[in-house]
């Protein structure tokens, strides 16, 4: 069997990366259910995705790649299971998940703030468990099948920033890694995505803008990482030092630092 | 929209290995299953794909993310009459399990795939043929009537004369229009367990025409098994195997020939390798020098005054089941499996298009590693593949490199076909583009098509990824 990959979810889809990562499995031709709340941002998505895939010309015996939206909030946890079936229904197959839902609200340096933090925690990490718990139930029977999730950086350590969403990171890559342990054995991979700081809506209320990076060139780099089944990805790949480094950093001197 | 469980959920591959997909397979045991499952598909808003023993080469019996109705737990023999001959079974019966239900008795399919394992509901929804196809035509000819179940739930019986329609669409139809739930066929009086076989070497094409053409009026089977490596003058290069029964009173102890023990093929190769080995051995032949060297040496073989006997008598199962000689043997084709490209031609193009096509073949530097000559007769079945002529079958290994070629390659050969009124035949298929399958089968059996599509299930619930590949 070829194993090309054909069909594919994007949980996520209707900007930043997320956006970034449809257009560059439209490239290759594969076809992808998009999931987002905004459905107008998703059909400009598929509109698009269409025009960058073309009509099917290299497989004459295969029907041009779909792309079809579908709307959905990742807090309507109960939703997951149909969904996901639907969608690789009307796909005709899965071969590939990505989690790429997240959120990072503004918070102040000295904010506790319950709603947002608990906000994030339903975005970042439950929503994850909802779709990825799904998807890892189907490829475990299916013995084949790759799950990747976007995490971040911020999830390396606990700095003094944004308490919530570097507990969900964190959380999500402790989650991805038991997935990962769990379903190799059964012919599946799980990717964990760690990027920077990609120029997208999301870093602009980023204090920080160290080695931004382009969401095209992030989903070129996650996409390939996934097609080698790569375990943890660091895009670009320099923040991997820096995450050495910050692991490296006893408690006495991190505490001290300002970012 | 209802969930289905996740543990129902089955890679399922085409015969062939090439193309697979993933189902939802159920396998109910009753007429009463069969009925849950359409229920249960209207509950899911899924489509349904039945499937028999998944003999098919291609994607005939995949539905991809459909729910997969496997019939081939209802595989009883209703009822069976040694006088007459006629027997009446559930669709997941198999070949094997038929033959070797009546041979005692004896009698024998009057049609058989080269393989034992298809099931009759399957061998009716293709509406198969064997090495006798020129006398016998296609197995839909010797079925007495049928009972189907519609999407509907509903139970229709159907003979070639009552509700006829029904009767020449089912049969040939690829599983469009319902389930088969019992089957009732006339079986085929043999009067030895034995065949007397004759063999034929032939130096190219033409002579294979030549040689098959002069000895059609006196076989009960024949067929050309054809090199398709060798080239120029040598070019169609074939065996020719004749068939014939048995005339009464000619075996003295047909009893003992018809036991099913005396039938049964050999356990080992050369009464030496055992057969569940031998793909093994196999394995490092399946490339373009090792299939030229196979050939040569079958050719070779065929030849010695004293191997290569000329006439020799054999059992009913060794001549009519090849393709079970050597178990798993399509395992030898490597990861990527095999397709069967299958092109049927009027008589008086046959010869010039299969030439065409052997040299296609060797100039893409893709050469069939096996070739299999036939004739055939026109039928009355709706979707049939017959024509008044030949049919070459090829078979290709595939491979994740060939692949895009091997497509196209078999893409221009369609072209070849069609501009000389062939056909094709749904149980190989793999390859063809929904442009073939309009051009073949003609705008007047379309238009049927979709009027008894509409009829038999209107909700256009049974959908293969066969069906979705050609008809949309």
């Amino acid at each position: 069997m070829s194993k090309k990959w054909k069909h594919a979810i994007v949980i996520g889809a209707s900007g930043g990366i997320g956006e970034a990562l449809v257009y560059e499995l439209a490239k290759e031709g594969v076809s992808v259910g998009l999931v987002a709340r905004r459905g107008s941002e998703l059909e400009r998505v598929a509109l698009k995705a269409r025009t960058i895939s073309g009509p099917s010309t290299t497989h004459n015996h295969q029907p041009a790649p779909k792309f079809i939206p579908f709307i959905h909030d990742v807090t309507n946890y109960s939703e997951v299971p149909a969904l996901l079936q639907e969608i690789t229904k009307q796909l005709g197959g899965l071969d590939l998940v990505i989690y790429n839902s997240g959120i990072m609200p503004p918070i102040a340096k000295d904010e506790y703030n319950f709603a947002k933090d608990k906000s994030i925690i339903e975005v970042n990490l439950l929503g994850a468990f909802a779709w990825l718990n799904e998807a890892a139930m189907r490829f475990q029977n299916a013995e084949c099948g790759t799950i990747v999730g976007i995490s971040s950086i911020a999830g390396e350590r606990g700095r003094r920033g944004m308490p919530a969403y570097m507990t969900s990171k964190a959380a999500l890559s402790t989650y991805l890694e038991s997935l990962r342990n769990r379903l190799s054995q059964h012919g599946v991979k799980v990717v964990t995505i760690k990027p920077g700081v990609i120029d997208t809506a999301m870093a602009k209320d980023s204090p920080n803008k160290l080695w931004l990076y382009s969401p095209e060139d992030a989903a070129h780099e996650i996409i390939g990482a996934a097609r080698r089944g790569v375990t943890v990805k660091y895009v670009p790949w320099k923040w991997r030092m820096i995450s050495f480094i910050l692991h490296s950093l006893p408690s006495f001197i991190f505490r001290r630092l300002s970012f | 929209m209802s969930v289905l469980p996740i543990d129902h959920l089955e890679k399922i591959e085409g015969w062939g290995g090439a193309v697979s997909s993933f189902g939802y397979v159920y396998r109910p045991a009753t007429v009463e299953g069969l009925r849950e499952v359409f229920e249960l598909a209207r509950r899911s808003n899924r489509n349904i794909t039945f499937r028999g023993s998944g003999r098919s080469y291609g994607d005939a019996a995949l539905g991809a993310e459909n729910i997969v109705l496997d019939t081939s737990r209802m595989n009883r023999i209703l009822s069976w009459d040694p006088n007459s001959g006629i027997i009446t079974m559930e669709p997941g019966v198999t070949i094997e399990q038929l033959w070797q239900y009546i041979i005692e008795d004896g009698w024998w399919p009057p049609v058989v795939s080269g393989t034992m394992y298809p099931t009759v509901g399957g061998c009716l929804g293709m509406n198969i043929h064997g090495k006798n196809n020129f006398k016998a035509g296609p197995i839909g000819e010797h079925v007495l009537s049928f009972d189907i179940m519609l999407p509907s739930g509903e139970i229709k019986t159907a003979t070639p004369d009552s509700e006829s329609e029904l009767f020449y669409s089912a049969i040939s139809g690829f599983g469009m229009f319902g389930v088969f739930t019992s089957i009732t066929m006339q079986m085929k009086k043999v009067y030895s367990g034995l065949l007397h076989v004759k063999a034929w070497t032939t130096k190219n094409l033409h002579e294979l025409f030549e040689i098959y053409q002069q000895h059609i009026p006196g076989s009960d089977y024949l067929v050309g098994w054809v090199d398709c490596i060798s080239s120029d003058e040598k070019l169609g290069r074939s065996i020719v195997h004749q068939a014939n029964y048995f005339k009464p009173g000619e075996d003295q102890n047909p009893a003992q020939s018809l036991r099913v023990s005396n039938q049964s093929l050999p356990n080992t190769i050369l009464g030496i390798f055992p057969k569940s080995f031998v793909w093994m051995l196999l394995r490092p032949f399946t490339n373009n020098a090792g299939m030229k060297f196979i050939n040569w040496l079958r050719v070779f073989v065929s030849r010695l005054p004293v191997v290569g006997k000329p006439v020799y008598e054999q059992s009913h199962a060794e001549f009519a089941f090849l393709l079970d000689y050597v178990p798993g043997w399509k395992k030898s084709y490597g990861q990527g499996g095999l397709i069967q490209y299958q092109s049927f031609i009027p008589k008086e193009s046959a010869e010039k298009v299969f030439r065409k096509q052997i040299e296609m073949c060797q100039e893409a530097g893709l050469p069939p590693y096996l070739g299999v000559f036939k004739q055939h007769k026109p039928d009355k079945f709706l979707f049939t593949h017959s024509v008044d002529g030949f049919s070459l079958a090829l078979d290709f290994k595939v491979t994740e490199k060939n692949r895009e070629k091997l497509w196209s390659l078999c893409a221009k050969m369609n072209d070849v076909v069609l501009a000389n009124g062939g056909r094709f035949y749904f149980a190989k298929d793999a390859t063809l583009r929904p442009q073939d399958f309009k051009a073949f089968l003609g705008e007047e059996t379309l238009k049927k098509f979709a009027e008894l599509k509409k009829r038999y299930d209107p909700e256009n619930i049974l959908q293969t990824d066969l069906s979705r590949r050609l008809v949309l």
